[in-house]
C-alpha cells in the first residue's frame, strides 16, 4: 500500500507495515525534548510514576531557553530543577547557559535529532526537525513524563496535506515568506490535526535553514506535523553532526493526500502577518507605511546562521533609526561564536543593534524586550496573538529578516529593495 | 456524569497566551495560574468565573504554544468543561491528559449565548442549554481518551501499564 513519509515512519515506530490515517498508534520515539517552562510539570508528573530512572538518558534531552539567562526568582527555581533532574537522572543532553541555544536551533545542529526520527517535545515548535525528514511533534508536559518513563507515545495517524512550490523564488523571499503566504492561504485552522508535506522544485532548491522555517510554522496552521523529503542539501547538513544513524524516507507514488495545493513562487513578495493571527498575511508593499518601535531578529523561526547573514549585509554600513531598538539573537552558542568570525556581530553593533547570549527571550513575551502599551514590533518570530510580546495592547508584525532589517533602518515596514 | 453550569463565550482561535500569558510562566501552581486565567482575552475573567462555569468557544481553541498550564489554568479557575466548534490539537491533548473534559459540537458553539445555564452529559456528549431550551450533540469522546479519564489522567494509566510491564 502506498503511504505518505508522515504514514512510512509512524509505520516504522509503531513496528508496522502499513498505518492509515485515523488510526491510534502506540509509537517508540527516538527523543523526549522538554524546556524550562513545560519541562518542570514534567519532571513533577513523572515524579508520580514508580519508576526508577528515565527510560533513556541520551535521549530525555532538556533545554532551559525561554527565561534564561534567569530573568527572576521564579524562573530560576524552574530552570534548577531541569538542572538537578538532569543530574539525578545523569542525563547526557541538558545545555546550560553558555553552552545552550533555542532547542528548535540547537537540536538539529548537534546531530541530535535526525532523518526518520520520531521526535515529541512539550514545546509546539518542536515540528521544526520534519525540515530534516523526521516525524516530529509538539505535546504537553504529561506526555512528555509519560514518554521519560516509557519511551514511548500514542499518537493518531494524520491525514496529509501536499503543497507543491513550483517557480524560482525572487530575490529577498525565503520560507519564512512561503510559510506566511500558505498559512494565510490556508487560515490558522487550516492544516488541523494534518500532516503539511512541502514539496516541489522550489523547496528542492530551498536552503535548509528555509526549510527549517517553513516546518517551524506548520503548526501555526493547525498542523500536527510539517514534513520535507531529504534530499542532498539534507545529506550535506547532516554529515559530520548525525550523533545516531539515520535513513531517507519518501512518499510513495500513488500516497494519499487529504488535498494537494499548488504554489507558484516566482512573483511572490516577503509577506508580513498583521496582528493578531499569523493568518493576517500581506505582501510587505502594502503595510510600508507602518512604524515601529522595535525590531527582533531571532527565534527558533528565523535565529540560523543565513538569517543573521542576510541581516547583516543589509545592515553594512547603515544605522538603525532613532525611532527604533533592533534586538539580534542568535540561535545557538555555535550561531554566535560563527557571527562573530563572519564580523557580522561587528555589523550589528557598528548599526546600534543590541546582539544578545541565545534566548528565546522577547519572543514569547519573556525578557529581553518587552512591548509597552501601545508600542509596535515587526519580529522574524512565528506569534503575534494579542500579547505574545508583552502588553496586550502592544502589537507584532511577523516578517523574514531581511524585511526586519530593513525596517530597524528606516523606522517603518519596509521591503529590503528599499534600503539596497 | 452530568456538568452543569453557566456559560461564557469566547470567539475564535483563542490561542494559549490569550488563555495564559506568557508573562505568568515562571509558575506552574495551578492555583497562581488560575488568577490569570484568560486574561488576555477578558481582563475580568479570573474574578468572575464561578465553579462549575463552562466555557464556550468557536473554532481552534487553545490554538497555539503547547503549555499545559493552560488547561490547568482554566480547571483551577473552576471551570469545569470547554465546549468549541473545534480544538488545537496539543490542547485536546493536554486537556484530556490532566483530567479537563473538552467537547467538540459546531451546533452548541453556535446555538449557546453567554451566560445561558447548560448540563452536558458526559458520557453521550448530549448538551441541553435550558436558557433556550434546546439540545446539541457533541462528538462523543474516542474510547481509549475514555480509557485516560477513567483511570484519572494520563499519568495513571501510564503507572498501571507500568507496573503490570514488570
Ligand atoms: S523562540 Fe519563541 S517560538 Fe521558538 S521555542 Fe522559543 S519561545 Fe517558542
Amino acid at each position: 500500500m502506498a503511504m505518505t513519509i508522515t504514514e512510512k515512519i509512524l509505520a516504522a515506530h509503531a513496528g508496522r507495515e502499513f498505518v492509515e490515517p485515523g488510526e491510534l498508534i502506540n509509537v517508540k520515539v527516538d527523543v523526549a525534548l522538554g524546556n524550562d517552562i513545560t519541562a518542570p510539570v514534567a519532571i513533577r508528573e513523572f515524579a508520580r510514576l514508580d519508576v526508577e530512572t528515565v527510560w533513556d538518558k541520551n535521549r530525555v534531552i532538556f533545554v532551559p531557553d525561554h527565561f534564561v539567562p534567569n530573568k527572576d526568582i521564579q524562573s530560576a527555581e524552574q530552570a534548577k530543577m531541569l538542572r538537578e533532574f538532569a543530574r539525578k537522572h545523569s542525563l547526557t543532553n541538558f545545555f546550560e547557559v553558555g553552552k545552550m541555544g533555542i532547542e528548535h536551533c540547537l537540536l538539529p545542529e548537534q546531530g541530535l535529532v535526525v532523518p526518520g526520527d520520531l521526535v515529541i517535545g512539550a514545546d509546539s515548535h518542536t515540528c521544526t526537525y520534519g525540515a530534516l525528514g523526521a516525524f516530529s511533534t509538539g505535546v504537553g508536559s504529561t506526555d512528555l513524563a509519560a514518554a521519560m518513563a516509557l519511551g514511548e507515545t500514542w499518537l493518531k495517524v494524520p491525514e496529509s496535506l501536499k503543497f507543491i512550490y513550483t517557480g524560482e523564488l525572487p530575490q529577498w523571499v525565503s520560507g519564512k515568506d512561503l510559510i506566511l503566504h500558505t498559512i494565510g492561504m490556508i487560515g490558522v485552522d487550516g492544516a488541523l490535526y494534518q500532516a503539511m508535506e512541502f514539496c516541489g522544485p522550489a523547496i528542492e532548491n530551498l536552503s535548509m535553514d528555509s526549510r527549517f522555517s517553513m516546518a517551524n510554522m506548520a503548526v501555526e496552521a493547525g498542523a500536527k506535523n510539517g514534513i520535507i523529503a531529504p534530499d542532498t542539501t539534507t545529506w550535506d547538513y547532516v554529515q559530520g553532526r548525525a550523533k545516531r544513524g539515520y535513513h531517507f524516507e519518501s512518499s510513495d507514488p500513488g500516497a494519499k493526500y487529504a488535498q494537494v495545493y499548488d504554489i507558484d513562487v516566482s512573483s511572490l513578495s516577503p509577506q508580513v502577518a498583521l496582528p493578531h493571527l499569523p493568518e493576517n498575511v500581506k505582501p510587505v508593499e502594502e503595510v510600508a507605511n507602518t512604524t515601529i518601535d522595535q525590531a527582533v531578529i531571532g527565534s527558533c523561526t528565523n535565529g540560523r546562521m543565513s538569517d543573521l547573514r542576510e541581516a547583516a549585509a543589509i545592515l553594512k554600513n547603515r544605522a538603525v533609526n532613532s525611532n527604533v531598538r533592533l534586538l539580534v539573537i542568535p540561535g545557538t552558542q555555535d550561531i554566535y561564536r560563527q557571527a562573530i568570525k563572519e564580523g557580522l556581530v561587528e555589523t550589528f553593533i557598528a548599526a546600534g543593534a543590541a546582539f544578545s547570549t541565545p534566548t528565546c527571550g522577547p519572543c514569547l513575551g519573556g525578557h529581553m524586550g518587552i512591548l509597552a502599551a501601545g508600542e509596535r514590533a515587526v519580529a522574524t518570530t512565528n506569534r503575534n496573538f494579542v500579547g505574545r510580546m508583552g502588553h496586550p495592547e502592544s502589537e507584532v508584525y511577523l516578517a523574514n529578516p531581511a524585511v526586519a532589517a530593513a525596517s530597524a533602518i528606516l523606522g517603518r515596514i519596509a521591503h529590503p529593495r528599499e534600503v539596497e | 456524569m452530568e456538568l452543569k453550569g453557566k456559560t461564557w463565550k469566547f470567539g475564535s482561535d483563542v490561542d494559549t497566551d490569550a488563555i495564559i500569558p506568557a508573562r505568568y510562566l515562571n509558575t506552574s501552581d495551578p492555583a497562581e495560574l488560575a488568577n490569570h486565567c484568560m486574561e488576555d482575552a477578558d481582563p475580568g475573567f479570573p474574578a468572575k468565573v464561578e465553579a462549575g462555569d463552562i466555557i464556550v468557544a468557536d473554532k481552534n481553541f487553545g490554538c497555539g504554544s503547547s503549555r499545559e498550564h493552560a488547561p490547568i489554568a482554566i480547571k483551577a479557575a473552576g471551570v469545569s468543561c470547554v465546549i468549541a466548534k473545534t480544538f488545537a490539537r496539543i490542547f485536546y491533548r493536554n486537556a484530556f491528559n490532566i483530567g479537563l473534559p473538552i467537547f467538540e459540537s459546531p451546533q452548541a458553539a453556535e446555538s449557546i449565548s453567554d451566560g445561558d445555564q447548560i448540563s452536558v452529559d458526559m458520557e453521550t456528549g448530549k448538551i441541553v442549554n435550558y436558557t433556550k431550551d434546546e439540545e446539541y450533540q457533541a462528538t462523543p469522546i474516542p474510547s481509549f481518551m475514555q480509557d485516560i479519564i477513567s483511570a484519572g489522567g494520563l499519568i495513571n494509566y501510564v503507572a498501571k501499564r507500568v507496573k503490570t510491564d514488570v
